[in-house]
C-alpha cells in the first residue's frame, strides 16, 4: 500500500518539451512510471520521452487516460498550468516549478478549495512510490520499498534522511516533498492524515524547517489524530531572525514566531521524538519497528 | 525586495494618498536647501534597508536650522546597522493626535491577503499582535475576486477608528490593497498614518513596500528601482554569483546544494560544537564554475578557518560533482584551509573515489563530514 500514487497512477508531464520536462520524464518512466503523455500547447502530435504529446491537459486525460499530472513549466506560465491540471479534474498535479509568484499561487489556492485535485507543491521535489511510481524529479535509487512514510518540506534533506534509512535497511509506503513556499497544495496534516489511514505504514517521518506555523499545527493533529509513531527532525536551529535561509517560506520573523524551538517544543508536546541529526530521526523510527 | 521608504511614498503619492512634503537628500547642502524650502519641524530619515532606523540614530527631527546642519552631518555617512547612509528623506513634520496602523500582507496559514488595522498606531506593531492581538482588526480579501469595497470600510471601524475620519482611513486602506495587488507586494505597511488636529489623514512616519521577487520579471518598473545593499563585499560577491547565501558569525564554512540540507548541516556544525560562518547553497547541478565561485566565496571569508563540502547529488550524478570539484581545484597548489567533502546520491561512491584526496579531506556520512570540519576549525583556531 501506499497513499497518493502508486502503478496504476497514469501520468502527463505538462512542459515535456523542456530540457527539464523532458529529462525528468525519461528518468520517471526509466523508473517504471506510467507516463502516458505529455501537454504542451502548440506541440500537440509530436512525441517526446516516446510519448505522445497533447495541446491540452484536458486531452491528453481523454486520450490516454491520466489521471496525475507533473509540472516542469516556468514561474510566469506555471500557476496557469496548475489551473489547467485542476479543471482537467485530475486525482494529483505535482508542482515542481520553484518561483511561482505568491500572488499566483494565492489564486490557485483559493481554487484548490473548490475543486477535488489534490496539489502538490509548488517548487518541490514529488512524489514516490518506491517500486511502483515516481511524479518529480526525486533519484528513484536511494528509495527502497518498506513500511516508513516520510513527508518534508525540503528535497535534498528528504533524501539525507532517506539515505539514512535506507543504509540500515528500512524502506518505505511513500516518500512526499510538500515544497519550501509559503503557499503550498498539500500541507504536512493532508499528508499525515493519509499516512495514518494507510495500513501499510507503521512509522511516518516528519521533516521540517523554520518559517510559518504548520508543523505547529501538524504537532497537534498528531497528538489528537495519529496511532502511528512519528519521529521529526526539524532544520534551521541556529537560523538568525529576519534571514531568509533559502527557501522563501524558511524565514524567522523578527517577532519570533517560526522558530525551530517553538516547532520542536510542539513536536515534543505531542509526544514526537525530534532528532538532533538525521541519524538520531533513523533511530527513533528503528526503535518503532 | 525591499522599497525605500520614500521609493514607497512616492509610489502612495501618486496613487493619490497623501503624504507628507518631502525632498530627497545625498548632502548636507541639499539637506539644508530642503529644509529651507520645507519648513519646521523636518525630519531627517537615513534610506536603508535596516528596521528600527530611529532607535538606532537614524531619524532626528530638526526644529531649526542649526539642528537640520547637526543631524545631516550625523547621519549622511553613518554607519547603521551594517549599511552606510548616502541619501536622506527630508519630510516636513505633521502635528498629528492620532496614530494608526495600516498594512496589507500575505496571510500564510490561510493562504489569502489579509487587511490589517488598528487604532495603536506609531509602535512596534508585531509586539502589539503578540501582547494584544484583539487591538488589530484583520479581514482577509479573497484573492480571485479582490477587495469589495465594504471590507475596507469594515476593519477600519472594527478597529475602531474615530466615526469622522473613518471614511478617508478606509479609502486609504482600499488603495494600499490595489498597489499591494498591482504592485506583486508582498507586504505593505504605514506606520503610523497619522490624524491631525485638523482631523486630515495623512500616511506619515515609516512606510513599508515588499516586492515579491518572484514577481519582478512583470514588474520592470519596481526591478529598476531595486538597490541592493549589502552588509559587506561578501554577501555582494554572493549576489554576483547567484548564490543564496548567509554570513554568520562563526569560522566552519559551509557549502552544500538544497536550503533544507544547508541548514542542516548549519545546525549539525553547531551540534557538533562549531559554529557556522555561513550558509551558502549552490543549487542544483555542481559545476566547475559554481564550485570554483563557492570556494572562493568561502576562502575569502577572514573568519573561516576549516569548510565543510556536503553535496547530495539527487538527479546529479556524484562523479560529474566530484570532477567539477577537482576542476575548481586544479587552480591550488595547497588549499588555504582544510576541506572535508562528502557526496551522497546517485555515483556517489564513484565520485568519492575520483576526488582528489591529495588536496581533500573525504567522509562518507554527514555527521562525520561536519565533525572533522568542527575539529579542523579548533585546531586551525587553536
Amino acid at each position: 500500500m501506499s497513499i497518493f500514487v502508486d502503478d496504476d497512477t497514469r501520468v502527463v508531464v505538462q512542459g515535456i518539451t523542456g530540457g527539464e520536462g523532458k529529462f525528468h520524464a525519461e528518468q520517471m518512466i526509466e523508473y517504471g512510471t506510467n507516463v502516458v503523455a505529455g501537454a504542451v500547447p502548440g506541440k500537440g502530435g509530436q512525441e517526446a520521452a516516446g510519448v505522445p504529446v497533447y495541446d491540452t491537459v484536458d486531452a491528453a486525460a481523454e486520450e490516454e487516460d491520466a489521471n496525475a499530472s507533473v509540472i516542469f513549466v516556468p514561474p510566469a506560465f506555471a500557476a496557469d498550468a496548475i489551473f489547467e491540471a485542476l479543471d482537467a479534474d485530475l486525482d494529483l498535479a505535482v508542482a515542481i516549478t520553484e518561483g511561482i509568484p505568491t500572488q499566483d499561487m494565492a489564486k490557485v489556492n483559493k481554487r484548490l478549495g473548490e475543486t477535488d485535485t489534490r496539489l502538490l507543491g509548488p517548487n518541490c521535489p514529488g512524489i514516490i512510490t518506491p517500486g511502483e511510481a515516481k511524479l518529480g524529479i526525486l533519484p528513484g535509487n536511494i528509495f527502497a520499498d518498506g513500511n516508513v512514510g516520510l513527508v518534508s518540506r525540503s528535497g535534498t534533506l528528504t533524501y539525507q534522511v532517506v539515505d539514512n534509512l535506507t543504509e540500515r535497511g528500512i524502506g518505505q509506503t511513500t516518500a512526499i516533498g510538500i515544497g519550501g513556499d509559503p503557499i503550498i497544495g498539500t500541507s504536512f496534516i493532508d499528508a499525515l492524515e493519509a499516512f495514518e489511514a494507510d495500513t501499510e505504514t507503521d512509522a511516518v517521518v516528519m521533516c521540517g524547517e523554520i518559517g510559518g506555523e504548520d508543523e505547529e499545527q501538524a504537532a497537534r493533529f498528531i497528538g489528537e489524530h495519529m496511532d502511528t509513531p512519528v519521529a521529526g527532525f526539524i532544520a534551521g536551529r541556529t537560523a538568525p531572525p529576519g534571514k531568509r535561509m533559502g527557501h522563501a517560506g524558511a524565514i524567522v520573523s523578527g517577532s519570533g514566531t517560526g522558530t525551530a524551538e517553538s516547532k520542536i517544543d510542539a513536536l515534543n508536546d505531542a509526544g514526537v521524538p525530534v532528532g538532533d541529526t538525521p541519524e538520531e530521526v533513523a533511530d527513533h523510527i528503528e526503535s518503532f519497528l | 525586495m525591499k522599497l525605500h521608504e520614500y521609493q514607497a511614498k512616492g509610489i502612495f503619492a501618486d496613487a493619490g494618498i497623501p503624504v507628507p512634503n518631502s525632498q530627497l537628500a545625498r548632502s548636507v547642502e541639499e539637506v539644508l536647501d530642503a529644509v529651507d524650502e520645507i519648513g519646521y519641524p523636518a525630519a531627517i530619515k537615513a534610506q536603508v534597508h535596516v528596521g528600527g532606523r530611529g532607535k538606532a540614530g537614524g531619524i532626528k527631527i530638526a526644529t531649526d536650522r542649526d539642528e537640520a546642519e547637526t543631524y545631516a552631518e550625523e547621519i549622511l555617512g553613518m554607519d547603521l546597522k551594517g549599511y552606510t547612509v548616502e541619501t536622506v528623506l527630508v519630510e516636513s513634520g505633521v502635528d498629528f493626535v492620532d496614530e494608526l496602523y495600516v498594512g496589507v500582507t500575505m496571510d500564510r496559514g490561510e493562504g489569502q491577503p489579509v487587511l490589517m488595522v488598528s487604532t495603536e498606531g506609531g509602535v512596534d506593531i508585531e509586539e502589539v499582535a503578540a501582547e494584544t492581538p484583539d487591538a488589530i482588526a484583520r479581514e482577509h480579501v479573497d484573492p480571485a475576486f479582490g477587495l469589495h469595497p465594504y471590507q475596507a470600510r469594515k476593519v477600519v471601524y472594527n478597529a475602531g477608528v474615530d466615526a469622522d475620519v473613518a471614511g478617508d482611513v478606509a479609502s486609504i486602506v482600499s488603495t494600499l490593497y490595489d498597489l499591494y495587488e498591482a504592485n506583486d507586494a508582498t507586504e505593505i505597511e504605514v506606520n503610523p498614518v497619522m490624524i491631525t488636529s485638523d482631523r486630515d489623514v495623512v500616511a506619515a512616519a515609516d512606510a513599508v513596500m515588499n516586492i515579491d521577487e518572484d514577481a519582478l520579471f512583470r514588474q520592470p518598473k519596481l526591478a529598476e528601482l531595486e538597490d541592493e545593499a549589502y552588509e559587506d563585499d561578501l554577501e555582494r560577491k554572493a549576489g554576483e554569483y547567484g548564490f543564496d547565501y548567509v554570513r554568520l558569525s562563526g569560522n566552519v564554512g559551509i557549502i552544500g546544494n538544497g536550503a533544507g540540507l544547508v541548514m542542516t548541516t548549519l545546525d549539525l556544525v553547531d551540534y557538533y560544537g562549531g559554529s557556522p560562518a555561513n550558509f551558502l547553497d549552490i543549487g542544483g547541478g555542481a559545476k566547475a564554475e559554481r564550485v570554483t565561485n563557492a570556494l572562493d566565496m568561502v576562502f575569502s571569508d577572514p573568519n573561516v578557518d576549516s569548510v565543510v563540502f556536503n553535496i547530495f547529488g539527487g538527479i546529479t550524478r556524484g562523479d560529474e560533482v566530484a570532477k567539477g570539484i577537482n576542476e575548481a581545484l586544479s587552480d591550488y597548489d595547497e588549499l588555504p584551509k582544510p576541506v572535508v567533502v562528502r557526496l551522497a546520491g546517485t555515483n556517489a561512491e564513484e565520485g568519492m573515489e575520483i576526488l582528489n584526496t591529495d588536496l581533500l579531506q573525504v567522509e562518507k556520512t554527514l555527521e562525520a563530514a561536519v565533525q572533522r570540519a568542527v575539529e579542523n576549525a579548533k585546531e586551525v583556531s587553536a
